[in-house]
């Protein structure tokens, strides 16, 4: 018995590319999502399937691995030290790309559910997502942690261990929610499955932040027309300063 | 209730931020001070990035400003050819505070810089106000007349002009290197200087209080309109979202402060100003000499293009 299982756990892998390949059919709630000047945050519902021309393997168990990251952006990290008495940025290390914006969410606990050689391989888990080359400082690790902690603490980073549901080992579904602090950019979607900790299937989609109406064209007038801009701006503090005082008067009248 | 600015790519609570405005509004209409110097502090502790801070903080005080002047117009308690004077010397030193601010820059370390001009400057103007106002209300509570203003060097000076609302008769030149010096720290700062301004008026140049901060506010409206137009266009960090919900809140409180201002003694209202001042300035002073609790600072360049 062990032996035909051995057998057929072996021949799997052997022909896991051709045959008994496992793939991801990947939908998202929403593929798009609108800034505008009410909003709160957002919750993307991430599900799924898996296709395969096989029966299911028995074991070990599938699992599934959900990233959505931000825009990448390179960051400089000050430490302070206290110089004469007082506070001031010391030591900085630049951290070449940091996403604004990362949640992995896994269906089990971390060490089930990948590698550490997948991991490498594939940037999952969030000290991964960060690209740092900083070999300026000798513990540029510390920074690197220091990221990852701040923005942790301020839910930029989140990672949600067991929050992705799998039903019979086909299709699985998980929530994430988008912080109301969300930069602009195309927000990268990704769906790892693996099985005994390897990745054995993946796909990814993109989700487009954007803002709309008003910020739009706020946001593009700052930019293509920065003296308009900043005239328009003036104008308006004028204006209300003047509405102000016109109004307080009208009413003491 | 949550707003989402478009420049600061941040998401703020309304209400917190009318709040904010209201305050500093009170606060400029009562002692003609512009409030950059407690906006700016405000802002960054609710999350905005310092860079928008600073440019939209400008953007509201142009707003409460222009409010406050009219209300002190009316009561006719603005020197305008004083505020002039004062202007001319103001747009030269925040150019030249410009200048020396990127200057700095380069250097590196500005932010602390910055914050020491803060402690440093608003802790000497505070403590000076505050003994000489609570001598001055010691005074007239003990039924004396207040000595007479000694003008002393300035009186010898050459160029000498009237400045009939001030009922001063003295040389342009002081008024002129108190416009400039202002402005230089006004750029170094970000702020709209009306706290250094209103006791270099008073102290330096003698001006009568109620003079003080109508005239003050007058010359504010142009230092700080001329910097978020020099942010709009340069940095591109006036967030016209955060600046009209500051500016809402700023412009009532503005009309308010004006009211309660003509109602105190000018005595009260200088040492209230003058314990806000150093109020602020502990505030500042223990952020640098306490430990942090995150001794590690995240800084990036606006958002990827």
């Amino acid at each position: 018995m062990i032996r035909t299982l051995v057998t057929f756990a072996l021949g799997m892998a052997l022909a896991l590319p051709a045959s008994a390949r496992e793939e991801v059919v990947l939908g998202l709630s929403q593929d798009e999502v609108s800034i505008s000047a009410d909003f709160d945050g957002s919750e993307i519902l991430v599900y799924g399937a898996v296709k395969r021309e096989t029966p299911i393997p028995v074991d070990p168990p599938l699992e599934v691995l959900v990233t959505v990251a931000g825009p990448f952006v390179p960051l400089t990290v000050y430490r302070k030290e206290r110089k004469l008495g007082i506070w001031v940025n010391a030591d900085a290390v630049e951290v070449d790309a940091a996403p604004s914006f990362y949640a992995v969410a896994t269906s089990g606990p971390w060490e089930d559910v990948i590698s550490h050689v997948e991991d490498l391989r594939h940037s999952v888990s969030i000290p991964r997502a960060i690209r740092s080359v900083g070999a300026q400082v000798e513990e540029a690790q510390t920074f690197s942690d220091a990221v990852i902690r701040i923005r942790e603490t301020s839910g930029l980073y989140r990672l949600l261990q067991g929050e992705v549901n799998i039903r019979e080992e086909t299709l699985f579904s998980t929530r994430v929610r988008l912080p109301a602090n969300l930069i602009e950019g195309a927000y990268v979607t990704r769906i790892f499955l693996t099985r005994d900790g390897s990745v054995i299937g993946q796909t990814e989609a993109v989700i487009d932040v954007r803002k709309v109406g008003l910020e739009r064209w706020l946001f593009n007038l700052s930019k293509d027309q920065p003296l308009l801009y900043g005239l328009l701006s003036l104008s308006l503090a004028i204006f209300a300063g003047w509405g102000a005082s016109a109004a307080f008067r009208a009413i003491r009248n | 209730m949550q707003l989402y600015l478009p420049i600061a790519e941040v998401s703020v609570n309304l209400i917190l931020l009318l709040g904010v405005g209201t305050m500093v509004g009170i606060l400029s209409g009562m002692f003609g001070v512009g409030g950059g110097f407690l906006i700016t502090p405000l802002l960054f502790f609710m999350g905005i990035p310092p860079a928008v801070a600073v440019a939209t903080g400008a953007n509201q005080i142009v707003a409460s400003s222009v409010s406050a002047v009219l209300a002190h117009l009316r009561r006719r308690t603005v020197d305008i050819r004083m505020g002039t004077v004062l202007l001319a010397g103001g747009l030269v030193g925040s150019a030249l505070g410009v200048w020396l601010f990127n200057w700095l820059k380069a250097l590196g370390q500005v932010e602390l810089l910055v914050q020491l001009c803060y402690v440093v400057f608003l802790g000497v103007i505070g403590a000076l106000m505050l003994v000489e106002s609570v001598r001055a209300l010691l005074n007239a509570n003990k039924g004396r007349t207040p000595k007479r203003r000694n003008h002393g060097w300035v009186h010898g000076l050459p160029f000498k002009m009237r400045f009939r609302a001030s009922g001063l008769y003295i040389s342009a030149l002081p008024p002129l290197l108190v416009g400039a010096a202002v402005g230089v720290l006004a750029a170094i700062m970000g702020v709209g200087g009306g706290f250094i301004m209103v006791p270099a008026m008073i102290y330096l140049l003698g001006m009568p209080t109620k003079v003080v901060v109508g005239t003050s506010l007058f010359q504010i409206i142009f230092v700080t309109a001329f910097t978020t137009l020099l942010h709009a266009v340069t940095t591109q960090t006036v967030d016209i979202f955060l600046a009209l919900a500051l500016i809402m809140g700023g412009v009532v409180g503005a009309q308010l402060g004006a009211i309660l201002g003509a109602r105190l003694r000018a005595e009260q209202l200088r040492i209230l100003l003058a314990l806000l001042v150093v109020g602020v300035c502990i505030k500042l002073a223990l952020e640098l000499v306490l430990t942090p609790e995150e001794l590690y600072v995240i800084s990036f360049e606006g958002a990827p293009t």
